[in-house]
């Protein structure tokens, strides 16, 4: 059995009357990277914020890097780097002096603090923005900076709250680049996202969840196979065609999932349904759709 | 399958999670330490001449002292007040609010207490520089200077750390920016004026003395008036002793109130 730098049993979390968190179990074998997916109040925020010890479980045995919840967080936040949702940069600050800050923060010895943080801003490709204040930054930059921050120690966790959310598909890209770095350098990564592709692309694991609970867990490709088969049919067509579409697939026995134009029939591996439309791969997205339910609620 | 090495678990006011705050601070402020240098010189220079022209006409001698002298050595206490309990108070809250300053913080090796005492710290240490700036503006005036002028900034660093507690404990209680409009009205006001700043409290009821006698900015002018023209044995160590104590009970409600709002 591999270690565990994250090992989660029967989390629950309460907020009055709700239930951020519901009995969650959660792996993350050390060198790998696992997502978290899940709609928007899924409770993956609250998830990464008990990790750290800025939300406090109700019940349920935490432990990251070894270290028992919330008893021992602090030894844990030494070993762990953490690039949050929103940033909050300081944007009157200089690239350098924002990393500078995060260098004393998270106690890297003076000797090998310039060389921290040199190496974190070659990192994050803003060597020639080093005396740039945070606001004249892009928006890209300033992400990278916030990764690059939560780097600057050489963290053997990181952990990723929407690393990317609200980011053009190129600043996207730069930013996936960056953590697949990460990633085969060996870091753990820890990364929640409600972007499929994301999980995709760079996950390791997924692990999806609805409602504060694990709804499904493992390698992208295998919960493809097990939740939504090999090939989807996708049929277009107007409304009324698409709810003929979709009772005649669920009386011969299939699954299907609405994607807003068009409705997905899955699960049909062979040849025996036959209907107009589209043949593709089934995908993460099918199995996301299936699991956490069509509607937003 | 423990991965960890020992210790097992970090003390409490670890040196370096207080540093890393101090750090963070120190470096912000060399972005705008020009413009609170500014206000915090011309703000007193303007009380100064204010008053001391103002009042200073129509009253030349408070007890033994001359106005100018009065006047000089209380306004040291309003500094220390303007330089810790505001900064404090909408510092805290800005970066809690708005900037998710606190988040990033906490997401690293700092807890709450190391986060508060180190902002505290800090902000102490302004007011105890900045608080003798109305006095070095009275000397300009014609304080004449004296040794025990050299404790002033130590008193102004105990009393600017009470009241730095007290700004953030306020912004912690606080649940947005309008709630500070009821401690300034209601508390700091009110403080503000039967300090014995700008008048002497002898001319107020009975019973408003012996209410500033627990007001802790009345506490302070007494000392740094005493500071400068000769201290007065066990009675102003009592003072001390109040700003201790002011310091110390703020220190812990503070945290109390910071950890509720950032933990959850």
């Amino acid at each position: 059995m591999s270690e565990l730098a994250i090992r989660l049993r029967g989390v629950v979390k309460r907020y009055g009357p709700i239930t951020a968190v519901d009995h969650l179990d959660l792996d993350v074998p050390l060198g790998t990277c696992v997502g978290l997916l899940g709609p928007n109040g899924a409770g993956k925020s609250t998830t990464m914020r008990m990790l750290t010890a800025q939300s406090i479980a109700d019940e349920g045995e935490l432990e990251v890097l070894g270290f028992e919840l919330p008893q021992e967080s602090k030894q844990a936040r030494v070993e762990c780097g953490v690039v949050p949702q929103s940033d909050n940069l300081d944007v009157t600050l200089t690239v350098q002096q924002n990393l500078l800050v995060f260098a004393h923060l998270y106690r890297i010895p003076h000797a090998e603090r310039r060389e921290a943080i040199e190496r974190a801003l070659k990192m994050a490709k803003l060597v020639d923005r080093r005396d740039t204040k945070v606001d004249k930054l892009s928006g890209g930059m300033r992400r990278r900076l916030l990764i690059a921050r939560a780097l600057v120690h050489r963290p053997r966790l990181v952990l990723m709250d929407e690393p990317t959310v609200g980011l053009d598909p190129q600043v996207r890209q730069e930013l996936w680049a960056l953590i697949d770095g990460l990633r085969s350098e060996g870091t753990t990564i820890l990364m929640s996202t409600h972007y499929i592709e994301e999980a995709q692309r760079l996950a390791d694991t997924v692990l999806i969840m609805s409602h504060g609970s694990a709804v499904a867990a493992g390698p992208p490709a295998q919960l493809v196979r097990e939740h939504a088969g090999v090939q989807a049919l996708e049929v277009y067509g107007p409304p009324d065609r698409l709810a003929e579409v979709e009772a005649e697939a669920l009386a011969a026995g299939l699954r299907t999932r609405r994607t807003g134009t068009s409705v997905a029939i899955l699960g049909i591996d062979g040849d025996g349904y036959s209907a107009d439309g589209e043949r593709r791969p089934a995908n993460l997205e099918d199995v996301f759709v299936l699991l956490t339910g069509e509607q937003i609620e | 399958m423990s991965v960890s090495a020992e210790p097992r678990q970090l003390g409490r006011l670890e040196r370096s999670a207080l540093t890393g705050v101090l750090v963070r601070e120190v470096v912000n402020f060399s972005s705008y330490w020009r413009s609170t240098t500014f206000s915090s010189t011309v703000e007193p220079t303007i009380y100064l001449l204010a008053f001391g022209f103002g009042f200073g006409s129509l009253v030349s001698r408070v007890g033994h002292y001359r106005y100018v002298e009065f006047v000089g050595t209380g306004t040291v206490a309003t500094a220390v007040l303007f330089s810790s309990a505001f900064p404090a108070m909408f510092g805290t809250f800005v970066k809690y609010k708005f900037q998710r300053t606190y988040d990033a913080i906490l997401a690293a090796p700092v807890d709450t207490e190391e986060l508060v005492t180190a902002e505290a710290l800090w902000i102490a240490t302004r007011a105890g520089v900045y608080g003798c700036v109305p006095m070095l503006v009275a000397i300009a005036f014609g304080l004449d200077p004296s040794w025990g002028m050299l404790t002033v900034p130590l008193i102004a660093w105990l009393a600017g750390f009470g009241w730095a507690c007290f700004g953030i404990m306020v912004a912690g209680f606080a649940s947005s920016f309008e709630n500070f409009n009821y401690i300034v009205s209601a508390v700091l006001t009110p403080l503000f004026l039967v300090a014995g700043t700008f008048f002497p409290l002898t001319g107020l009821p009975r019973w408003a003395q012996d209410l500033a006698q627990i007001n802790p900015l009345h506490q302070c002018v007494e000392l740094v008036r005493h500071a400068v023209f000769g201290y007065d044995g066990w009675t102003d160590l009592l003072r001390v002793g109040v700003l201790v104590i002011f310091g110390l009970v703020l220190w812990r409600v503070a945290i109390r109130a910071m950890e509720r709002k950032l933990i959850d």
